[in-house]
């Protein structure tokens, strides 16, 4: 299990004066600090790691959000922000020492403009209504993660949120046009707006993905599109996993991009065909996925060269949707991968690596040896365009030492998914799960560098400490100047 | 100062006492506010480190000519969908620039609508900061969120953060072909209104812009099939004035993309303006001052030319605008980008502290203030 830093008893002493301060800024009933009713914040998605905070406080305003930062700031207050507590990677752990701020009540969709293509939506709105009030004109919200029905906006900017559509439509940060943010001092930023650039700095896009370590998202505003004229999707059954990695890098090279391009091992067909019955074959080593959307002639056009694609890769089972029910049937059991797996197993953990697609099959490979060495069984589904693996690792936690050697498995994989040349989280975020893999990815340059970031959006680091990266650091030390031959470099400018 | 590599180029910024004007082919001088400083000239970080068009990948030394990248990618189907503008006409330059310009200036062409920005297609670089340290951000992988988004706050920070070696971009299928419908449209609101009208059907327009005098142009992109369909769909949604075949499609996009309908504007300033395309009717009625404009972005994105010393942003309800092409001694005095609040401002100075805290790279080229 990974360690938090250590509680400031000092800050704990004062906990009935914080209290007291938070109820002069909301109501009475917004500060909760019963451990019973703190219980449902105690954890967020990663369950296995729990912890209650100091107390939970649900501001309903930016000024309250403010006025409480603020005060945290002064006080010396650790913050830890949490929109529905979805996040797969812990990153919204509660802190024994810190306010748990709770943005549920920012649940308003402020403004609906089809004439700018946006809505204007609090963060505590979850990412399906968004869709829901625009759906009845033919537009969406793109991003889809699979709690979309729970999770916020707010949550998905924190993470930078995809989803099984990504590749073709991008993640949160390529759809999102501006905030409105709060910093630690209580100060209000906008950045962007109802247009698609800022003045300055991309700073919406470092706030996107930054995992609530630089400021709390008080408003979003997203871009909304048209949905396609139609969509749908092929089912394909392959001899081996490599068959079906070739099958989808030549879809790719034929200049095709899927809306949609999902890919499960046997273990993970099994487990869904067992629990939703969708019709998957289970002869097959892999099964693939490839959704179409568009116009209806090119989806027709493209599905057809998709055929031939996977035909020449020995594709043993082919099926094309020819209704929406069909093409809706096909997803279920993918989209119920994780339930289906929980079904199979007491517990299990979901790792995120991304990697070149190319290395699937050798990291499959390597994987199913670590799957020997840690004595634990896994399934995969892969979001296979874009490169995005979800090993799903078995394992019983009342079986002592289980969890430990699931979150070593979890770890070894995603060492193996950085030496081929990829990445720690494709979107789920680093949170508590993986931060003290990051040392694998980043060297200790390269991690200073995002630290100094963090410092200078948050330089008490009061904002999320604990998540993302290994070592909380001083930041008065990143101000200082280096003299060189005696003299201070550039004494005309003035210096912050 | 022109480094060979980047433990040259590390030193060099290590061993700096006095500010660079960081250049990579030098064709974005005029872009900003002007930097007196002598040049880091890091022309030598060129060529191909990886192309691997099944992945989508294309890794390069970031001083590689825009153009060398296009014809790499173009023999093999792909493009850079972001459709990086050649600026050479209108910033006085010899030609597009290199791909890691693209990145620092966040170039867009009219594609926007659909693909985004240089800042929605990069995955990664590597770079030194201001502190002569090597830095690499991202990987060669389409999706990635391990910490804090260093590519994309490079795209657009102009060489003012760090310089870089090299960079990876994201890269997609060329479309089969294209076909462009024109619109006899006469009024700037009657345009933008139907501009807004087609990107609510299922059409997929990739680009749409309005040229005054001329009309409104649709760009539908994709195999012919598809084109010839959505063509069809557009006829029975509203009247077209004619089509334009592949060819002259292609050649109207790119000179909407180069701004070359406001080129020959000599004694002019040229203003590149973004804001909600429902603001921008009544933002060009109510500019009192001679001017001339076109649209693209479906009203998004306003080109404008005017006479030097307007303030086009006192006529602005929200947006940002940038003074984007103007004689050397007005971008010194005026604000080039757009000004900032003032909390946003420190911000601002705080991270490129963070990246560079001796004021090295490019020294007031975005804001006074740095």
């Amino acid at each position: 299990m990974l360690r938090m830093p250590e509680p400031d008893q000092s800050v704990l002493a004062r906990r009935v004066e914080i209290v007291t301060a938070m109820r002069r800024i909301v109501p009475h009933a917004s500060v909760i600090e019963s451990p019973t009713q703190m219980r449902p914040y105690e954890s967020d998605g990663l369950t296995a790691y729990k912890q209650l905070p100091m107390l939970v406080v649900l501001p309903e305003t930016t000024a309250q959000v403010s006025a409480i930062l603020e005060y945290a700031q002064a006080h010396n207050v650790k913050i830890v922000p949490r929109g529905a507590g979805t996040s797969l990677s812990g990153g919204a752990l509660p802190l024994e020492d810190g306010i748990l701020l709770g943005l549920a009540k920012f649940n308003r969709v402020l403004d609906i403009d089809f004439t700018n293509r946006c809505v204007v939506a609090q963060p505590g709105v979850t990412n399906l209504a968004i869709t829901k009030v625009v759906e009845h004109n033919g537009f969406y919200y793109a991003p889809d993660p699979s709690s979309q029905l729970a999770c916020t906006i707010g949550g998905n900017v924190a993470e930078n949120s995809g989803g099984v559509h990504c590749l073709k439509y991008g993640l949160t940060t390529n759809n999102i046009l501006g905030i409105e943010m709060v910093l630690m001092t209580g100060e209000v930023l906008r950045l962007g707006g109802k247009f698609c650039e800022q003045a300055g700095y991309d700073l919406l896009a470092v706030m996107t993905g930054s995992e609530g370590l630089l400021g709390v998202v008080t408003e979003v505003t997203v871009r909304i599109i048209k949905k396609a004229e139609t969509a749908r999707a092929a089912l394909i059954g392959f001899p081996s996993n490599e068959s079906a990695g070739q099958c989808v890098a030549d879809i790719i090279s034929a200049g095709i991009i899927p809306g949609g391009m999902e890919m499960m091992d046997k273990p993970a067909i099994h487990a869904a065909e067992a629990f939703v019955h969708a019709g998957y074959p289970l002869n097959v080593e892999a099964l693939l996925i490839v959704e179409l959307d568009g116009p209806q002639v090119e989806v027709d056009h493209f599905l057809a060269r998709v055929e031939k694609i996977a035909t020449a890769n020995k594709s043993k089972t082919l099926r094309v949707s020819n209704s929406e029910a069909e093409r809706t049937l096909f997803w279920a059991g993918r989209k119920a991968a994780f339930p289906a797996v929980g079904r199979i197993s007491p517990d299990y953990i979901c790792m995120d690596g991304t990697i070149p697609r190319k290395k699937l099959p050798e990291v499959l490979k390597g994987m199913a040896k670590l799957s020997k060495k840690h004595r634990l069984a896994v399934a995969n589904v892969f979001h296979a365009g874009d490169g995005n693996l979800h090993p799903l690792i078995l394992f019983d936690a009342n079986k002592e030492g289980e969890l430990a050697r699931a979150e070593e498995f979890g770890a070894d994989i995603l060492r193996l998914c950085v030496k081929v040349g990829g990445v720690l989280t494709g979107e789920h975020g680093v949170g508590v799960e993986k931060r003290d893999l990051m040392d694998t990815m980043f060297n200790p340059v390269e991690m200073e560098q995002q630290l100094r970031i963090k410092c200078a959006f948050d330089p008490k680091n009061l904002l999320n400490p604990g998540k993302v990266y290994p070592t909380l650091h001083a930041c008065a030390e990143q101000g200082r100047m280096m003299v060189r031959g005696g003299a201070l470099p550039h004494p005309d400018l003035p210096r912050f | 100062m022109k480094p060979r590599d980047s433990m040259d180029l590390a030193e060099a910024v290590k061993a700096a006492t006095s500010p660079f004007n960081v250049i990579g082919l030098g064709t974005k001088l005029n872009l900003g506010r002007p930097v007196s400083a002598p040049p880091l000239d890091l022309s030598n970080f060129k060529g191909i480190v990886a192309y691997e068009p099944e992945e989508l990948i294309l890794e390069c030394g970031a001083a590689t000519k825009l153009s060398d990248v296009e014809k790499l990618l173009s023999a093999q189907n792909q493009m850079l969908a972001f459709e990086p503008p050649n600026y050479a006409s209108i910033l006085s330059a010899k030609h597009a620039g290199s791909i890691g310009g693209a990145l620092a200036c966040n170039l867009a062409g009219p594609r926007r609508l659909k693909a985004g920005a240089a800042r929605d297609h990069i995955l990664g670089f590597t770079g030194v900061n201001g502190q002569g340290e090597i830095i690499r951000a991202g990987a060669r992988v389409v999706k990635n969120v391990t910490g804090y988004d260093l590519p994309r706050l490079m795209a657009g920070s102009y060489g003012t953060l760090m310089t870089f070696t090299s960079v990876i971009f994201k890269v997609l299928p060329k479309p089969e072909t294209e076909q462009t419908c024109v619109l006899a449209d006469r009024d700037v609101s009657l345009a933008v209104a139907h501009m807004a009208q087609v990107l609510a059907t299922g059409v997929e327009v990739s680009s749409a812009a309005y040229v005054p005098k001329h009309g409104t142009y649709l760009r539908i992109e994709g195999i012919k099939a598809s084109v010839k369909a959505r063509i069809d769909m557009l006829h029975a949604e509203m009247k077209l004035r004619e089509v334009l075949p592949a060819v002259r499609s292609r050649k109207l996009w790119q000179e909407l993309r180069d701004v070359q309908p406001l080129a020959d504007q000599n004694e002019q300033q040229i203003w590149r303006i973004v804001m909600p395309p429902s603001e921008t009717a009544e933002f060009l009625a109510a500019l009192p001052f001679a001017h001339d404009y076109y649209l693209d972005w479906a009203g998004a994105l306003t080109w404008l030319a005017a006479k030097p010393g307007a303030d086009v942003r006192r006529y602005m309800k929200s947006g940002v605008a940038t003074l984007f092409c103007a004689d050397e001694a007005a971008r010194a005095k005026t604000d080039v980008f757009h000004p900032q609040a003032p909390e946003l401002a420190a911000l601002s100075v705080r991270v490129k502290n963070a990246f560079d805290p001796h004021r090295l790279f490019n020294p007031h080229k975005m804001y006074r203030e740095f």
